[in-house]
C-alpha cells in the first residue's frame, strides 16, 4: 500500500539533480492516465453491476413471458374466401377437410365429386369421383370422428356409401408433396354401395362411426325404420387375412313421435344417440345390438319449442355437444347412476347463438369445437375450460359444411352460397380458464365434478385435467405440517439459547443447529423416504408416546432437579446448562418409546396400529404428511431458529434488567418484555421459514407418494407445486399448455416466496431501527 | 409445587428441552449417516443358521445380517407371514443372502423364533461380482479350462493367486472398452457429423465435395482398422479370462460355477482379524470413491458423481465470483445510496430465498431451450435433431446454479465491504489515490476473505442442490466424463452425474432399493462431509475476519 504514497511533495526539492522521480509532464500524463482508469473502473463496474442485477431481474421477466401466452385470447381471422372448388351450380357441398399442414383440402359434393384443392387459392389440384349411381339423389350425410376421415352418404334408393379420404405425404428431394386419395373401407363383393333398406326406401338420417372395433352405421329410413349396421373385422389367426362381417339389426323408434333430426354413434359401438325436433335426445344402449333399446330420453333444450338442430361428439366420442334451434349450445355425456345405467347428463352450457345452430365441428386432438348458426356466425368453444373463446362475424349464410384443420389452426366453412371460407385460427391455449384452474370441473367419464390434476395419459382422446387446487392444497398441507413441527421447536429453542443459556454453551449450540441449514435437502428427503417412513409405519405408537411423554418428562426432570436434588449436586452444573442435562432425558424418552412401541401396540391397538387406523376409517400411506412434516420441519428449524434467536438476543439488555429489577421472574420478563419486543423478528423468521417450506422440492418429492389429492389427512401424502414441476417438467412439450402451466406454477412460487421474504425483510429492518432507538 | 409451576421454571425447562431435542436430532442425523455410510465397507460377518418354520423341513441360511426389527405379531400376520400362535412380539432379521442369480431374492426377512443358534463358519466366502451382486457360499474347487485343479481347503490359495492376475486383466479390458474404444467411437461420430455438415453446405463444388468425402473415407478406414485391432485384443483377453473358474456351494447345497473374470473381490470375513478387516475396509472405501458405478448404480463406485459435482461447482465458481463481486462493489461503492439501491439490495437478498426449482425452470426454458437451442441452430446444424447444447449440459447446470448462488456472493461481499472501517478508505484517499486505486489496492484486498466466505457458502449451497439440476443437466448415468482426452478436453455440452442426484436415483428409482441402500448412505456421507467442511471453512474465515477488523478499527 505504500507505493500509493504520492511523492510529488518532495519532487520539487530534488529536481535540481537528475531526479528518478517523474517530471512534471510525465506526472501530468500519469495523472491523466490514472484519471482515465478511475473513470473506466467507474463505468465498467457500473455496467457490470447493473448487468448482473438485470440478469437476476430477467428471471422474473422470462418466467412471465412464458406464462403470458396462456392468457392471450383466441382469434379467428379471415384467410381466404373463394367459390367452392369445382362445380357449384346446383351442386351441394357435403364435406370439407384438409391435411395437417393445411396444404391440401378436399371437398366432397352431393354430385359425387371428391375435389382436392389448394386451401390457399381454391385451385382444384386433383379430382376423383365417388361411385354413386347416376339417377339417385343424396338424402343424408354423416361423418365419423374427424380424425378417422370417414364419411357416409345416404341415397334415396336405400343405399349408403362409406368413403374415406386421405392425404398421402411423400418426401421428394427434401420437399413434402401431398396427394389426395379415396378409399372405401367396406365393400361387399367389391361394391362399395351398401343396400341398407333392402326395399329401395330412401335414407332420411344417417350416422357413421369408425373406431377400434370397426365401422358402424345407423340409418333412419323414410318409412320410419331405424337400422343399425355393423362391420366387424376379424383376423384369421392362421392366414392373417381380415374378413369383414356385416351384421344388420333393426331398432325400435324413440318413444316420442317427433321427427328425428340427428343421429350419432360412439367410437366403442356401445351407444347410439338420436336427437329429435322436440328438443329431446334418446340414448340407445347397443352394446348388445340384438336387444338394443332406449335407455334414457332427455330434453336437452330449455326452450320447450326448440328442436335439436345439430349434434356432434367431441374427440373420443364421449362428450356430446348439442346445438338447438334456439341457438343454445350445451355439453352432455352419459353418467352412470346408482343403478349403473348411463344417463345423459347436462354438463355445461356455452355462449348461445342468436340463430339456430346449424353445424358443429370438433377439433382433431383436443376437446374444443366450433359452432356455426343459420346467420353464418361462427363461435369457438372449449369444453373442459367452459369457455367460448372467439366469435367470427360470419360467413353470410347458413353453413353447409364446417370443419377444422387437423391442428386446429384453420377452419373451413362452406355456406349455402357455395363459397368456401378459409379462416385462420390462433388458439394455442384454450384449456386455461379460472374455472379450469380453481373450480370443480366435471371431466369426461367421471360421476361428479371434482378437482383433478392429471396432465397426461397414454391415449390420444385424453382430456387434460389442470386443476391447480390439488397442488395448492398439497403445498399448503406440506408447509403447514412442517411449520407445525418446526415453529414451536425452533422458537422455544431460540428463546432458551438467546436468553437462558450460558454464553459458552451457546457458542457451541448455535453453530451446530445452524449447520443443519447447509445440509442438502436431498439427504433429508432420502432419510425421510427410506428410513423415517417405514420406521414410523412400524412404530406408530412410539410417535404418539414421544409427543406426549417428551414435554412431561422434561418438566418432571426439571422439578426433580430444582427441588429434590441437593444443592451440592446442583452446584456442579452451572446455571444455563439445563439443555445439556436434558439431552440424556431426550435420548432416554426416545429409546423407551421405541422399545415399548410393540407392547403398546399389542395393548392398545390390537397388535397392529396401522390396521387399527384403517378400521377407524383413516387412510394410511407409508409416505405421508407426518413424515414430510418432520423432514421439512427439520429443514426449516435452523432458518427460524437462527433469525429469531438473533432477534431475541438483540433485545436491549436494559429492558430486561429493568423488568427483573422490578421483581419479575425471568420467565415473566421473557414473555412480557422480551418476546413482545422481539415479536416482529420472530414473525419474519417464521415467514422466511414458511417461504422455504413452500418451495422445498426434494423432500416432498422423496418423502411423499406425489399423488395429487385434496385433503389435510396427516396420514396421506400430497403433491406440491414444486414437486410437480420436478416430476413433469422434463416431459412437457415445449410451448404447450402443460409446459406453460408449469411455468405458471414456478412463477407463482417465485412471487409468493419473494413477497413473503420481502415482507419479512422489511419487518426485520424496522425492528433493527426500533432497537437502535431504544 | 404450585409455586414452582407459577414461577415459570417449567417453561424454561421446556424451552431447554427444545434445544436438547434439536441438538439430538442434528447430531443423531449426522451420526446415523456417518455410522451407516461408513459401516457399509466393514466386512460384516457371515452368519449361518438353520431355519425351521412350523411343519417344514429346516433349511440352512447363510448370509450377512442387514438389520433387525421388532414388530407385533398381528402386523406380521396382517402382512401375510406365518407367525407362531403364542407370540405377540416378533423379532425379525433381514439377511443379505446374496446369490441373486441362484435364489432370486438377495434380501430376505427371517423370524428370530424359527432360527437356530447362529454360527460363524470361518470358511464362508463372499465374492463381489460384476453382475448379479454379491455371492455368499463355500469355496469347493478351483478349475482351469473346466478341469478341476485343486479341490477342498487348498483351493482357496490357488484361487486367490489366480484372482490377482484375472483382476489385472479385467482392469485392462475395462480400460480398452472405456478409454480406447470410446475414443475411436467419438472420433467416428465426429467424422459422421463432418460428413453430414458437408452435405448441408450447398456452396461446395462437386469436385471439392468428392475430394473431402474421399479424405473422410480414408480416415474412417483407418479408424475401423484401429477398432478391429482393439477388439481383437479385448477378445483375446476375454477368452483367456474364461479359462479360470471356481465352484462354490451355496446355502441350499447347490454347486455353482463362477468365472474368475466375473469376480471383483473375494474375502472370508469370519476368517479375518481386526487389522485385516481394517485394511479391507480402507481398500473398499477407496474403491468406492474411485470406481465407476455398476448394476444400475447400485454397486461399484461414485467417481463420476464426485467428479461431476466438483466440475460443475468449479465452473459455477468461475462464473459467479467475478459477477457477484462486481455487483456487490457496484452496489456498495458506486451506486447512489437511496431508496432504489435499498430496494435492489433487499430484492437481491430475497432471491436467495426463492425456491431452487424456480431457477431450474428458468434454466431449462432460457438456457437449455432458448440459448442452447439457438447455439445448436447456428453452430451444430449437422447434428440436429439430436441436441448438442440444446439438451442437458454441464454448462447450463453451472450457469443455473451461478444465478442461484449469485445473491449469496453479493450479500457476503457487500457485508465484507461494509465492515471495512471508513478510516482506512479515507487514509488512502487522503494520500491522493483515486477511488479506483483505493478500491483495488485497499478495499478489495481487505475484503477478500469476505468474498472467499461468500464463494465457499455458494459452493456449499450449489453442491447440495438437486432439484434445479434435474431439469437442466444431471443424468442417471453419464457415458463419459465432462473432461477427457479428446479435444477440446473440457466438454461443456455433456450431461453429468451428481452426488445429490445419485442419492435420489439409487434410493428411489433403482430396481433393487435394498441392495442400493448402503451405497446411498455412503454417498450421502461423502456429500455431507464435503458440505460441512466447506461450511466450517466459511465460518472459520468469517470469524477470523471479524476478529481482525475488530482489532484494526479500534
Amino acid at each position: 500500500m505504500n507505493d500509493l504514497a504520492n511523492p510529488a511533495g518532495v519532487a520539487g526539492k530534488l529536481r535540481k539533480e537528475r531526479s528518478l522521480l517523474p517530471t512534471g509532464e510525465r506526472l501530468a500524463r500519469l495523472r491523466r492516465w490514472r484519471n482515465i482508469k478511475d473513470q473506466l473502473a467507474r463505468y465498467g463496474i457500473g455496467i457490470f453491476g447493473l448487468g448482473v442485477i438485470f440478469c437476476l431481474g430477467l428471471i422474473f421477466v422470462y418466467l412471465f413471458s412464458e406464462v403470458v401466452p396462456l392468457f392471450r385470447s383466441a382469434a379467428v381471422t379471415q384467410g381466404a374466401v373463394y367459390a367452392a372448388p369445382g362445380p357449384i351450380d346446383g351442386v351441394r357441398t357435403a364435406q370439407v377437410a384438409s391435411d395437417r399442414h393445411n396444404s391440401l383440402g378436399v371437398r366432397l359434393t352431393d354430385a359425387g365429386h371428391a375435389l382436392f384443392f389448394s386451401p390457399e387459392t381454391g385451385e382444384v389440384l386433383e379430382q376423383k369421383i365417388l361411385p354413386l349411381p347416376a339417377d339417385v339423389a343424396v338424402t343424408a350425410r354423416a361423418r365419423a370422428e374427424a380424425r378417422s376421415r370417414t364419411v357416409a352418404i345416404g341415397l334415396d334408393n336405400g343405399h349408403v356409401l362409406i368413403a374415406a379420404y386421405g392425404f398421402d405425404e411423400v418426401f421428394r428431394g427434401g420437399a413434402r408433396q401431398v396427394s389426395g386419395s379415396l378409399e372405401y373401407p367396406v365393400a361387399v363383393d367389391g361394391d362399395p354401395l351398401l343396400d341398407v333398406a333392402g326395399d329401395g326406401t330412401a335414407v332420411r338420417n344417417l350416422a357413421v362411426q369408425r373406431g377400434a372395433r370397426g365401422i358402424a352405421l345407423a340409418a333412419e329410413l323414410a318409412d320410419g325404420r331405424l337400422v343399425l349396421v355393423r362391420f366387424e373385422e376379424t383376423r384369421s389367426f392362421l392366414t392373417g387375412e381380415t374378413t369383414v362381417e356385416r351384421k344388420q339389426y333393426e331398432l325400435e323408434r324413440p318413444p316420442s313421435n317427433a321427427a328425428i333430426t340427428r343421429m350419432l354413434l360412439d367410437g366403442t359401438n356401445r351407444s347410439l344417440l338420436v336427437g329429435d325436433a322436440d328438443g329431446q335426445v334418446h340414448y340407445y344402449d347397443i352394446a348388445r345390438p340384438a336387444d338394443g333399446q332406449v335407455r334414457d330420453s332427455r330434453r336437452v333444450m330449455q326452450d320447450p319449442n326448440a328442436a335439436v338442430t345439430s349434434m356432434e361428439y367431441l374427440l373420443g366420442s364421449v362428450s356430446l355437444i348439442v346445438g338447438g334451434s334456439d341457438g343454445s349450445v350445451s355439453q352432455w355425456f352419459l353418467v352412470r347412476d346408482a343403478d349403473n345405467i348411463g344417463r345423459l347428463t347436462h354438463i355445461r352450457d356455452f355462449e348461445s347463438h342468436a340463430a339456430p345452430v346449424r353445424a358443429i365441428a370438433p377439433e382433431y386432438a383436443r376437446k374444443g369445437f366450433a359452432t356455426a348458426d343459420a346467420d353464418g356466425t361462427i363461435k369457438l368453444h372449449y369444453a373442459t375450460s367452459e369457455r367460448t373463446l372467439a366469435t367470427y362475424g360470419g360467413i353470410g349464410t347458413a353453413p353447409r359444411a364446417l370443419s377444422f384443420g387437423p391442428r386446429a389452426n384453420a377452419l373451413y366453412a362452406v355456406g349455402e352460397d357455395e363459397r368456401l371460407h378459409r379462416l385462420i385460427v390462433r388458439n394455442p391455449h384454450p384449456e386455461v380458464s379460472f374455472s379450469a384452474f380453481w373450480q370443480k370441473v366435471w371431466y369426461e367419464g367421471r360421476s361428479e365434478p371434482d378437482y383433478v390434476w392429471q396432465s397426461s395419459s397414454a391415449t390420444d382422446e385424453f382430456e387434460p385435467k389442470f386443476s391447480l387446487v390439488p397442488l395448492t392444497v398439497g403445498t399448503i398441507k406440506a408447509a403447514f405440517y412442517a411449520m407445525l413441527f418446526a415453529v414451536p421447536l425452533a422458537i422455544m429453542a431460540a428463546i432458551y439459547s438467546a436468553y437462558f443459556m450460558s454464553a459458552r454453551l451457546r457458542g457451541y449450540v448455535k453453530p451446530t443447529i445452524e449447520i443443519m441449514e447447509a445440509l442438502p435437502t436431498v439427504i433429508l428427503g432420502f432419510l425421510a423416504g427410506l428410513w423415517l417412513a417405514p420406521f414410523i409405519e412400524n412404530n406408530l405408537p412410539a410417535v404418539a408416546s414421544i409427543l406426549l411423554l417428551m414435554p412431561l418428562l422434561m418438566v418432571a426432570f426439571g422439578f426433580i432437579w430444582t427441588r429434590l436434588v441437593s444443592a451440592e449436586w446442583r452446584a456442579r452444573i452451572p446455571v444455563g446448562w439445563e439443555a445439556a442435562l436434558l439431552i440424556p432425558v431426550v435420548i432416554l424418552v426416545g429409546w423407551l418409546s421405541v422399545s415399548l412401541s410393540p407392547l403398546l401396540e399389542v395393548a392398545l391397538f390390537g397388535g397392529d396400529a396401522r390396521q387399527w387406523l384403517t378400521d377407524v376409517g383413516i387412510t394410511y400411506d407409508q409416505r405421508n404428511a407426518l413424515v414430510v412434516g418432520i423432514a421439512m420441519g427439520f429443514a426449516v428449524i435452523p432458518t427460524i431458529y437462527s433469525i429469531s434467536e438473533d432477534a431475541i438476543f438483540n433485545v436491549p439488555k436494559h429492558l430486561t434488567q429493568g423488568s427483573l429489577a422490578l421483581g419479575a421472574t425471568p420467565w415473566q420478563t421473557m414473555t412480557r418484555v422480551v418476546l413482545l419486543t422481539a415479536s416482529p423478528g420472530i414473525f419474519s423468521a417464521v415467514m422466511i421459514g414458511m417461504g422455504r417450506a413452500v418451495g422445498e422440492t426434494m423432500i416432498v418429492l422423496m418423502a411423499t407418494g406425489n399423488s395429487p389429492i385434496v385433503n389435510f389427512n396427516i396420514f396421506e401424502g400430497m403433491r406440491t407445486l414444486s414437486a410437480n414441476i420436478a416430476v413433469e417438467m422434463p416431459e412437457a412439450a415445449v410451448g404447450g399448455t402443460h409446459f406453460r402451466i408449469l411455468f405458471l406454477a414456478a412463477l407463482v412460487l417465485f412471487v409468493i416466496t419473494f413477497v413473503m421474504n420481502t415482507v419479512a425483510e422489511i419487518v426485520r429492518q424496522r425492528l433493527r431501527q426500533k432497537y437502535s432507538a431504544l | 409445587m404450585k409455586e414452582w409451576m407459577r414461577s415459570g421454571t417449567p417453561w424454561v425447562w421446556l424451552t431447554g428441552g427444545a434445544v436438547a431435542v434439536s441438538l439430538v436430532m442434528v447430531l443423531g442425523l449426522l451420526l446415523m449417516i456417518g455410522v451407516r455410510g461408513l459401516g457399509h465397507f466393514w466386512p460384516s460377518a457371515v452368519v449361518e443358521f438353520d431355519y425351521a418354520q412350523e411343519g417344514q423341513q429346516p433349511v440352512r441360511v447363510l448370509g450377512e445380517l442387514s438389520r433387525s426389527e421388532t414388530l407385533t405379531a398381528a402386523a406380521m400376520r396382517e402382512a401375510g407371514h406365518a407367525v407362531p400362535e403364542d407370540q405377540e412380539i416378533v423379532v425379525r432379521h433381514l439377511i443379505k443372502r446374496g446369490n441373486r442369480d441362484v435364489t432370486g431374492s438377495d434380501f430376505v426377512w427371517y423370524l428370530g423364533s424359527y432360527s437356530s443358534e447362529w454360527r460363524y463358519p470361518s470358511d464362508a466366502m463372499v465374492l463381489e461380482r460384476l453382475t448379479w451382486g454379491d455371492f455368499i457360499g463355500y469355496l469347493r474347487e478351483y478349475r482351469e479350462d473346466g478341469e478341476v485343479i485343486v479341490s477342498g481347503s487348498e483351493a482357496r490359495q490357488a484361487f486367490e493367486a489366480r484372482l490377482q492376475e484375472t483382476q489385472r486383466m479385467v482392469r485392462e479390458i475395462a480400460h480398452i472398452e472405456r478409454v480406447e474404444i470410446g475414443a475411436v467411437n467419438r472420433e467416428m461420430e465426429r467424422l459422421r457429423l463432418v460428413e453430414r455438415g458437408l452435405n448441408l453446405r450447398d456452396e461446395l463444388g462437386a469436385a471439392e465435395r468428392e475430394q473431402r468425402q474421399a479424405e473422410l473415407a480414408a480416415e474412417r478406414a483407418e479408424l475401423d482398422a484401429e477398432y478391429a485391432a482393439l477388439q481383437a485384443r479385448r477378445n483375446d483377453l476375454r477368452s483367456e479370462l474364461r479359462r479360470y473358474s471356481i465352484v462354490a456351494e451355496v446355502m441350499d447345497g447347490r454347486m455353482q460355477e463362477i468365472q474368475l473374470g466375473e469376480i471383483v473381490k473375494a474375502w472370508w470375513p469370519n476368517d479375518m482379524g481386526f487389522f485385516a478387516k481394517l485394511g479391507f475396509y480402507g481398500q473398499s472405501f477407496w474403491d468406492f470413491i474411485s470406481g465407476f458405478p455398476r448394476e444400475a448404480n447400485t454397486e461399484g463406485g461414485i467417481l463420476p458423481a464426485i467428479f461431476g459435482t466438483v466440475m460443475m461447482v468449479m465452473i459455477m465458481s468461475v462464473v459467479v465470483t467475478p459477477f457477484g463481486v462486481m455487483a456487490a462493489i457496484y452496489l456498495r461503492e458506486y451506486a447512489k445510496q437511496g431508496p432504489l439501491t435499498r430496494a435492489i439490495r433487499i430484492s437481491v437478498n430475497n432471491l436467495a430465498g426463492v425456491p431452487s426449482i424456480v431457477f431450474g425452470v428458468f434454466g431449462l426454458g432460457f438456457f437449455v431451450y432458448f440459448i442452447g437451442g439457438g447455439i445448436d441452430q447456428v453452430f451444430y446444424q449437422e447434428a440436429l435433431p439430436s441436441p448438442t447444447y440444446g439438451g442437458p449440459a454441464i454448462i447450463w447446470a453451472s450457469l443455473t446454479l451461478a444465478l442461484l448462488t449469485l445473491p449469496v456472493v453479493i450479500v457476503s461481499t457487500e457485508e465484507g465491504l461494509s465492515r471495512i472501517p471508513a478510516s482506512i478508505r479515507q487514509g488512502s484517499l487522503a494520500l491522493g489515490a483515486t477511488k479506483a486505486e483505493t478500491l483495488w489496492r485497499v478495499v478489495v484486498p481487505l475484503s477478500a476473505p469476505a468474498m472467499m466466505t461468500g464463494l465457499i457458502l455458494a459452493v456449499a449451497r450449489a453442491a447440495g442442490e438437486v432439484a434445479p439440476l434435474m431439469l437442466v443437466g444431471v443424468v442417471k448415468l453419464a457415458p463419459s466424463l465432462p473432461v477427457d482426452g479428446t479435444a477440446p478436453y473440457l466438454h461443456l455440452d455433456r450431461a453429468f452425474m451428481h452426488l445429490g442426484f445419485h442419492i435420489f436415483d439409487v434410493g428411489f428409482q433403482s430396481p433393487n432399493v435394498e441392495a442400493g441402500r448402503p451405497l446411498v448412505y455412503a454417498t450421502a456421507l461423502v456429500l455431507v462431509l464435503i458440505i460441512i467442511i466447506l461450511n466450517l471453512t466459511a465460518i472459520a474465515i468469517r470469524n477470523r475476519l471479524r476478529e481482525k477488523y475488530k482489532a484494526e478499527s479500534d
